[in-house]
């Protein structure tokens, strides 16, 4: 298998965006070509392969036209029209070179080189400078303007030729971790504010001043990028032409020479990158044109995020401990997995087949995921696989696969495109998922209408150029009644689809569910008290996705992470089938999938009652399939969830865990539970990066690699398996699959069991093809040839799946659902009288465990609690107190940040750092159907205080006492 | 595992399965816990029942015998 080869197309840039239309053919300096209608002439020489020259232009901005470098002759035309914002025509006779055109083009450039330091040989952006690029393509030879008397006004020079201080010249602004504005470099060709604008969505930029005087601008006058609304998206840094805006990364370790396609490893959204290197050493990461989920787009993380590769916390030699109040013992990776394989063996025969299990990972790749979840299958002879999807999108499993079947998202990404009305529920695209909300806010603007619903005001509710037409702010918990409401006004009002209906679902069923929809005690009127959204608000919302064109929901973690998760998973299902809106372009139902692997680790089999492609272990056929590839016997009874393994633990049956690219101490609910959990194991193996707060009850540490540093695949929220390449050698010496692989052996040798012998992660998807029904066609080499595909992918659906249930539902009819709201447990009260919910922000990952080690934490030092500021009036509490937040499960302290984002009644904050220990306080309440967490929902109390908890002191102390390292013995 | 978490966790499916049409709402939940339990988290459950007879859900009681 070739790893280090860039596959399908090129990606030179065509200079403006395509166009569909009626073909249109046309003569090019003397060649003919056919191109969609409203393609600009540029584009059209760029397809025939000639490259106008341009500066204002770029392939994924719309044209702009104020160079005037990109000039070509037309017959029959007068003058000389630019090429990029002049569309084709039919028998249109273009001459791209001629005197005329070549005169001109000489004097755009000699007027920007005028104004130009000549500083090429020690520019950052040397070599890779479109300025450069055209001085040379034009053929420049000299530059003829010469200073006037009493000194020439340049903006480059931070004195004039006087010796005057300059007052045009305005110093680099470095205030962004990641790259510079050195306005001293500006040609002012608006790339930048266009790129923030249009493919960024943030408005961040603005030209000042007109004519000489004009500038870049971020943000008000005298601010810098960072005091700026930037969110360091780095797409006005990929789209300037020049050193004027630029990666410090390329500034510091040079222009790169080779570059390998990959995809990132953080959220769901799951873009494609370049990562461009010298040598082994990664120099930038720049989003992909062709990737099919990003567009070549990216976010903070993907683009900048990736120094955690390199930290110095990195931990690179196996290590393990007898007991976990023991200092580290560096071991050789022999030493480390005799020792882990003999433990968990012990285990076994002490404590019986299922005294041990594994956890996957969703950072992990799909064949990592597939080999944990065999591991315990197989090697173990247990089901006890779990992952931390449970904890996020296990719901979603249910839910969508009682009422569809299949437990996956119904679109692609570029479906938001053709959407009339999204619905964003329980998600905040704009930092949990970036790349899809910036796709979003482009429809967004371009007309389409926007519910929200969601405790908070999120930033979509109200960002440049867009207003959501309903912002239903429900109380946290209410989700099931305030969307049962919504299908209530849609079936009563008779908004519904009655074709669809009786088509693609069970009709009498239908009939059921009308029955109990129907009643009274559903209708806004009824449920508002209960939810505090305004009944007339919640009838428009209602209306409005019902009849105003192409409906698409999407979704996210609010949603799923209640004790009535999956009812409102099976709600939404409803309102997309009973208004028709599955099945084609800009509809749907769509899960955003927090972890870039979510999708996979689920469809990987990494559930205990569930194998690879979502059958149940009690489906004798499908446990053969595995039984004749793995030559054992599956046990067909399911095995313990998280939750379970956690309980079990504490009370003496379970004893062992491996524990893949996972920190459940701080993702999951209730630390002081799990923490008795894994106090209470014998032997807890933690596969990571760092020393992460699991490993504080770790007795085997085995080093992880980086998605940098192997080869795999991901499955991001649409489906779509995207390849992860091996761009650099792994630090730590092996790949996760790797690992997995050889602590499986170790346990097999013992046994005198056939091993494993995997040699590339190409062969363990040809497993999963083989085992598993979706994946059926894929293999590595249609991966290299498509770039992506979107599963199914099998006989049926040869080209992969971008849309799901387009004929029909994969259970065959949809299934409506009864659901009734039932209030959670979880009450406020007098002792705690407020409700926490919980979430995320855009340049933090997860636990953090990875942005934390980057210089993210500049934008989110520490979690703070936003509080609204009546509650916090009533409480002593000032913006930046530090505030005790407790529950009945525990409290921490943080600091508080008024808003009136969040309602009064509710308040909110971040689990991104491990001191803030937000999951102290969350309870262990779960989802009835799958026991996801209840992190939404929390009942808590808020008070001044003067510092850190007691708890939070004695936590860090024990973290750093289980830390120690010995140093390696001689 | 305690006694009232695994109690809360079964009642918790049976108040959805409650408000199901139909008549077979003991076999779902019944099926449900089968689908998702492991037989030890299934037999605790029933041991447990004996002695906290009052805190089963109806729903749950008809569901025992048939896990
Ligand atoms: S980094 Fe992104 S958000 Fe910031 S100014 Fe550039 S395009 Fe706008
Ligand atoms: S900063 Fe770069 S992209 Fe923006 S106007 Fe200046 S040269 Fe063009
Ligand atoms: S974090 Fe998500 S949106 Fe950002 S670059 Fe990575 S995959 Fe794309
Ligand atoms: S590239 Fe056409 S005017 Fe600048």
């Amino acid at each position: 298998m070739k790893d280090f080869i860039i596959p399908w197309g090129d990606d030179r840039d065509m200079g403006t965006p395509a166009k569909q239309g009626a073909a249109v053919s046309l003569m090019i300096d003397g060649f003919e070509v056919t191109v969609p209608e409203g393609t600009s002439v540029m584009r059209a020489a760029a397809i025939a392969g000639i490259a106008v020259p341009k500066l204002c232009a770029s392939d994924n901005l719309e044209a702009f036209g104020s160079c005037r470098l990109c000039v070509v002759e037309i017959e029959g035309r007068r003058g000389t029209p630019a090429s990029c914002t002049t569309p084709v025509a039919a028998g249109m006779v273009v001459k791209t070179q001629s005197e005329q055109v070549k005169r001109i083009r000489k004097g755009v450039m000699e007027l920007y080189i005028s104004d130009h330091p000549l500083d090429c040989l020690t520019c950052s952006a040397n070599g890779d400078c479109e300025l450069q690029d055209m001085a040379g393509v034009v053929g420049l030879r000299d530059q003829r303007f010469e200073a006037p008397e009493g000194g020439m006004r340049t903006h480059f020079a931070a004195r004039d030729t006087s010796g005057i201080a300059n007052p045009e010249w305005i110093a680099k602004d470095d205030s962004n971790p990641y790259f510079t504005y050195d306005p001293a470099k500006c040609i002012v060709c608006n790339r930048c504010v266009r790129a923030c604008e249009e493919v960024q969505g943030t408005f961040a930029l603005t030209i000042e001043g007109r004519g000489f005087e004009s500038r870049v601008s971020a943000g008000g006058v005298g601010d810098d990028f960072m005091a700026s609304d930037c969110v360091s998206c780095g797409a006005c840094v990929q789209a300037c032409p020049t050193a004027t805006l630029q990666e410090k990364s390329v500034i510091a370790l040079g222009t790169p020479t080779r570059s390998v396609i990959t995809t990132c490893a953080y959220c769901g959204v799951g873009c494609s990158f370049k990562a461009e290197l010298n040598g082994d050493e990664l120099v930038r990461m720049t989003p992909y044109k062709h990737g099919a989920a990003n567009r070549g787009h990216s976010c903070v993380k993907g683009r900048f995020a990736y120094g955690y590769a390199t930290h110095s916390d990195r931990i690179l030699k196996p290590m393990i401990r007898e007991t976990i109040d023991q200092p580290w013992r560096e071991v050789s990776w022999e030493e480390a997995l005799g020792f882990a394989s003999a433990k968990m063996r012990g285990i076994q025969a002490k404590y019986g087949r299922k005294s041990v299990g594994v956890i996957t990972s969703s950072r992990c790749t799909n064949e990592e995921t597939y080999l944990v979840q065999k591991l315990t299958r197989a090697v173990f002879l247990n089901n006890n696989t779990d992952t931390c999807a449970r904890v996020c999108h296990s719901p979603t499993g249910y839910g969508l696969g009682q009422t569809f079947g299949t437990s996956a998202g119904t679109q692609n990404f570029d479906s938001v495109a053709e959407a009339d009305v999204v619905v964003v529920i329980g998600a905040n695209p704009t930092d949990g998922h970036p790349v899809f909300a910036s796709r979003l806010k482009k429809r967004l603007r371009a007309g389409a209408k926007l519910i929200v619903i969601d405790p908070r005001r999120i930033d979509l509710v109200k960002t440049p150029h867009i207003e959501a037409a309903h912002h239903l702010a429900l109380r946290p918990g209410t989700n099931v009644a305030v969307v049962t409401a919504l299908a209530h006004v849609i079936v009563t009002e008779g908004l519904f689809d009655e074709g669809f209906i009786r088509t693609r679902c069970d009709w009498d069923e239908f009939q059921e569910y009308v029955e109990f929809i129907s009643d009274v005690r559903h209708s806004p009127e009824m449920t508002e008290i209960l939810t505090g959204v305004a009944a007339e608000e919640l009838r428009a919302a209602a209306r409005l996705y019902a009849k105003g064109g192409n409906g698409a929901i999407y979704y996210g973690l609010g949603v799923t992470e209640h004790s009535q998760g999956s009812t409102t998973v099976m709600a939404i299902a409803n309102l997309a089938m009973m208004t028709g809106n599955i099945g084609r372009e800009g509809v749907g139902v769509n899960p955003l999938r927090g972890q870039n692997n979510v999708q996979g680790s689920c469809d990987m089999g990494s559930f205990p009652h569930e194998l690879p492609g979502y059958r149940h272990v009690k489906g004798a056929e499908v446990r053969a399939i595995f039984e004749g590839a793995w030559g054992v016997t599956i046990d067909p009874e399911p095995g313990l969830r998280i939750p379970n393994m956690l309980d079990a633990a504490v009370s003496g049956q379970f004893k062992g865990l491996y524990c893949q690219g996972e920190d459940i101490l701080q993702s999951d609910p209730d630390t002081r539970h799990v923490a008795a959990g894994l106090a209470a194991m014998e032997c807890v193996i933690v596969h990571d990066l760092f020393l992460n707060e699991t490993a504080n009850y770790a007795h085997v540490f085995l080093p992880g690699s980086t998605f940098l540093e192997k080869d795999g695949t991901f499955t991001n929220a649409e489906r779509r398996i995207n390849r992860v390449r091996k761009v650099m050698a792994p630090r730590n010496g092996y790949a996760d699959w790797e690992i997995t692989q050889m602590l499986a052996n170790a346990m097999l040798e013992a046994e005198g069991r056939p091993l494993w012998h995997y040699t590339h992660p190409s062969q363990i998807m040809e497993e999963i093809a083989a085992t598993t029904p979706g994946f059926a066609n894929v293999d590595y080499a249609m991966l290299e040839e498509k770039g992506s595909v979107q599963w199914p992918c099998n006989d049926a659906n040869p080209e992969g799946s971008p849309i799901m249930h387009v004929d029909g539902f994969v259970r065959g009819k949809g299934r409506f659902i009864v659901t009734e709201y039932i209030a959670t447990e979880e009450r406020t009260g007098p002792r705690f009288p407020l409700l926490l919910t919980t979430g995320r922000i855009l340049s933090q990952y997860n636990v953090g465990a990875q942005t934390r080690r980057t210089e993210n934490t500049i934008w989110h030092s520490e979690d703070v609690l936003e509080i609204h500021p009546h509650d916090a009036e009533v409480r002593g509490v000032k913006e930046g107190d530090w505030v005790k937040l407790g529950s009945r499960s525990g409290e921490t302290s943080l600091r508080a940040h008024l808003t009136d984002r969040v309602s009064p009644g509710v308040v909110y904050t971040t689990f991104h750092h491990p001191t803030t220990q937000a999951n102290v306080i969350t309870t262990d309440f779960s989802d009835w159907a799958t026991n996801c967490p209840e992190y939404k929902v929390t009942a808590v109390q808020v008070g001044l205080s003067n510092g850190p908890t007691d708890w939070q002191e004695s936590y860090e102390e024990q973290a750093r006492l289980s830390r120690r390292i010995l140093p390696a013995a001689e | 595992m305690s006694h009232d978490k695994l109690i809360r966790m079964a009642n918790q499916i049976a108040s959805f399965f409650k408000t199901q049409p139909g008549r077979d709402q003991a076999e779902r939940v019944a099926a449900h816990l089968k689908d998702f339990w492991g037989p030890e988290m299934r037999a605790a459950l029933k041991d447990q029942a004996k002695s906290h007879e009052a805190e089963l859900d109806d729903l749950v009681r008809r569901a025992l015998p048939l896990i």
